[in-house]
């Protein structure tokens, strides 16, 4: 049985490992306007990311605050889907990413403002809004990739493929009473979303096969840890030091 | 066939119309007024702008990478959110530059290819090393400070979507500079060792920084012309002093030993002395023999290449929907673009040139935000999208994120008429006698109300 503060977690590690990667396009987008749009995408989770976490060290009550969660703990230690921790591969693999993370955020999100837990539901409140423009944003470059020249088409089909195996992990059986919500339930809306995107790109939804698990018990992609490295190495390197 | 005597009086006619020109426009810069885009210009004076516009553009981006290299190490999350807004700002400041260049008639694709290829240049600065997370702090108090020295000045530069550009930019940049100097004064109130790192960092990027402000007035190529344009509007040697003399004060409050040991106050100057930058090592760098300009350029290739198929991918999609909608509109079938699938493309990319303009960029669009508080949209700025929909993300991320409005409208550029600047006295000049119109030229009898 998931507990609350170890759920918060989860949110908080999926929207901070899923900004530390869009932020890795810094200085490296396609377009000027695509690294303000990426900007916003990266700060929107980052945020999200901070609200959950600082409430999660409350909740434990052992005196750790956002950083102290984020740059201290170690990999078998972060909740996070192993979805948020894919390299970003090209563009059309962020796409991807992106898309079928927001659908899933904001799927939740928005059944989790209703939850009876009121600080829960006030900061998914917010989280949904954020997530709602992630979805246009994602859907929107999609049907661009998966509908425009054949090698765009093509890239974006592999980088669907690619994903499609770690959004199952999106719906286990994983969220505790305060929630008031099945997660599996939010896989046929999710499909709706996704497939909608997918449809109007001229892409086929992929076959259910191979299904990616264990980011939610501390088991993760051998990237992880290359991605933590690189994240927690200045905070570490000081010990109780401010910033 | 002309006569020669016709192509004498063609060519008086020419330098009548010349002379007229350029008074006019003499008179624009002596009385303090904006030039704006479809004013009549000196060539000089446009060709001066645009490499000036440009090599500010260029910075901006440049400027991006040797921050963005700590944006995934950044040792808080409070310090990475601010890291990451930063630098895209920074971002921002090169689409809005690029845009103000478009209206000078340069395109921004040619602009980057010249960048690209070394014939146009960026600041020194960004050529040098960030080696520590308090390079991050150093870099923003002392750079983004200079900058906001020099800028702060420009934003009453001559001509008018420039000086506007510069006010937005303005705003934004002082965020930079108290951001660095937070972090940095953080670190003066930290372990021996981030205080150490503090002060060596502050040692790196006080010589770029003073380099930034270019050689001195008597060295510089550009300084006199854009003076006397009213296109920059102090001198090289005097913004830097200002800029000294802002620093000192606060390198105290930090802590920090600013590197040189001739820098002491001159009571009689009013000012601080100070050794200049080393000049020749400035004309290195910027000639490209730094210690960072082959990775950094090769850096912003790298994106631009990688980045082709996705831009070039809108642009058909964009061509694509429009052939859909104007074969619809003629009574044709859709379906002729499923059947002829494999052929689409090219067609459609052809069509993007034609939609997009020339070249592989996507076209321009002009951005109005309504505020908050506030009735009607402004025209705020404007942007390059393949399409409506990624228009209006795009001014939505670029014009609305720090809350400045309500409701969103974006228009093609090349959809905007304007009035003739020629015509200026003929189209406003004749309702200035007719007072008639105001109410305010019948006052109401004493006593009389509700009129
Ligand atoms: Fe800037
Ligand atoms: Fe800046």
């Amino acid at each position: 049985m998931t507990g609350l503060p170890e759920y918060l977690l989860g949110l908080g590690d999926d929207a901070l490992v899923a900004a530390q990667r869009t932020a890795e396009w810094c200085a490296k987008a396609p377009q000027l306007e695509e690294e303000v749009a990426l900007a916003n995408l990266a700060l929107d989770q980052l945020g999200q990311a901070r609200a959950f976490l600082t409430y999660a060290g409350e909740l434990e009550g052992e005196g750790r605050d956002e950083d102290a969660l984020a740059f201290l703990r170690d990999e078998h230690e972060f909740r996070n889907v192993q979805l948020v921790e894919l390299p970003n591969g090209d563009f059309a693999v962020t796409v991807a990413k992106t898309l079928f993370l927001a659908a899933y955020q904001n799927l939740l999100y928005t059944r989790l403002a209703r939850a009876a837990e009121p600080r829960l539901a006030g900061i998914a409140a917010k989280a949904a809004k954020e997530s709602a423009f992630h979805v246009s944003y994602a859907s929107l470059w999609t049907v661009r990739l998966g509908d425009g020249t054949p090698l765009s088409h093509r890239r974006m089909r592999d980088a669907v493929e690619e994903v499609w195996p770690y959004t199952h992990e999106l719906f286990e059986p994983w969220a505790p009473p305060e929630a008031g919500l099945d997660p599996a339930a939010l896989r046929g809306p999710w499909l709706e979303v996704v497939g909608r995107a997918l449809g109007e790109a001229t892409l086929t939804r992929p076959q259910d096969g191979w299904a990616a698990t264990g980011g939610r018990s501390g088991r993760h992609t051998e990237w992880f840890g290359l991605l933590l490295a690189d994240m927690q190495s200045v905070h570490r390197a000081h010990v109780g030091a401010r910033w | 066939m002309r006569g020669t005597g016709d192509a004498a009086e063609a060519e008086n006619d020419l330098r009548r119309r010349w002379v007229v020109s350029i008074s006019a426009f003499d008179a624009l810069i002596a009385a303090d007024q904006k030039i704006e885009n479809k004013d009549w210009m000196p060539d000089g004076y446009r060709e001066s702008l645009i490499r000036q516009i440009a090599q500010h553009a260029h910075s901006e981006i440049m400027g991006m990478q040797p921050e963005a290299a700590w944006i995934s190490r950044a040792p808080s999350l409070a310090r990475k959110a601010v890291l990451i807004a930063k630098v895209q700002d920074e971002a921002g400041h090169g689409l809005y530059l690029y845009a103000v260049a478009e209206t000078l008639g340069a395109r921004r694709e040619d602009l980057l290819d010249a960048l690209h290829e070394g014939r146009q240049k960026y600041l020194s600065f960004i050529n040098y090393p960030t080696l520590t997370w308090a390079d991050v702090g150093a870099l923003a108090w002392l750079t983004d400070g200079a900058a906001v020295v020099n800028q702060v000045s420009l934003c009453r530069t001559s001509y008018g979507p420039y000086g506007r550009a510069l006010v937005r930019i303005c705003r934004e940049e002082s965020f930079h500079h108290r951001q660095g100097f937070d972090l940095l004064h953080t670190l003066s109130r930290g372990t021996p060792a981030q205080r150490r790192s503090l002060q060596e960092a502050v040692d790196r990027w006080w010589q770029p920084a003073l380099a930034m402000f270019g050689p001195p007035d008597s060295r510089s190529t550009h300084s006199a012309s854009s003076m006397a344009w009213r296109i920059k509007r102090a001198g090289n040697d005097e913004l830097r002093q200002r800029f000294v003399d802002l620093c000192v004060p606060q390198a105290e409050a930090l802590g920090v030993r600013l590197p040189d040991p001739a820098l002491r106050w001159n009571p009689e100057r009013g000012h601080h002395d100070f050794t200049p930058p080393d000049y020749d090592e400035l004309m290195r760098v910027v000639a490209g023999h730094g210690p960072r300009n082959r990775q950094r350029l090769a850096h912003r290739r790298r994106a631009h290449e990688e980045g082709a198929w996705v831009r070039e991918a809108a642009a058909v999609h964009a061509a694509k929907q429009a052939a859909k909608q104007a074969a619809g509109q003629a009574g044709r079938q859709a379906a002729e673009w499923e059947a002829g699938r494999a052929a689409a493309p090219d067609d459609a990319r052809a069509a993007a040139r034609e939609t997009g303009g020339p070249g592989e960029g996507w076209p321009l669009w002009e951005v109005f935000v309504r505020p908050r508080r506030g009735l009607g949209h402004a025209h705020a700025g404007s942007l390059q999208a393949p399409d409506a929909a990624v228009a209006l993300h795009s001014a939505r991320d670029l014009y609305t994120r720090r809350e400045e409005g309500v409701s969103l409208w974006v228009v093609p550029s090349r959809s905007v008429t304007s009035s003739d600047p020629e015509q200026k006295e003929a189209y406003f000049a004749p309702a200035a006698d007719k007072q008639y119109r105001h109410a305010s030229s019948f006052p109401p009898p004493e006593g009389v109300e509700g009129l």
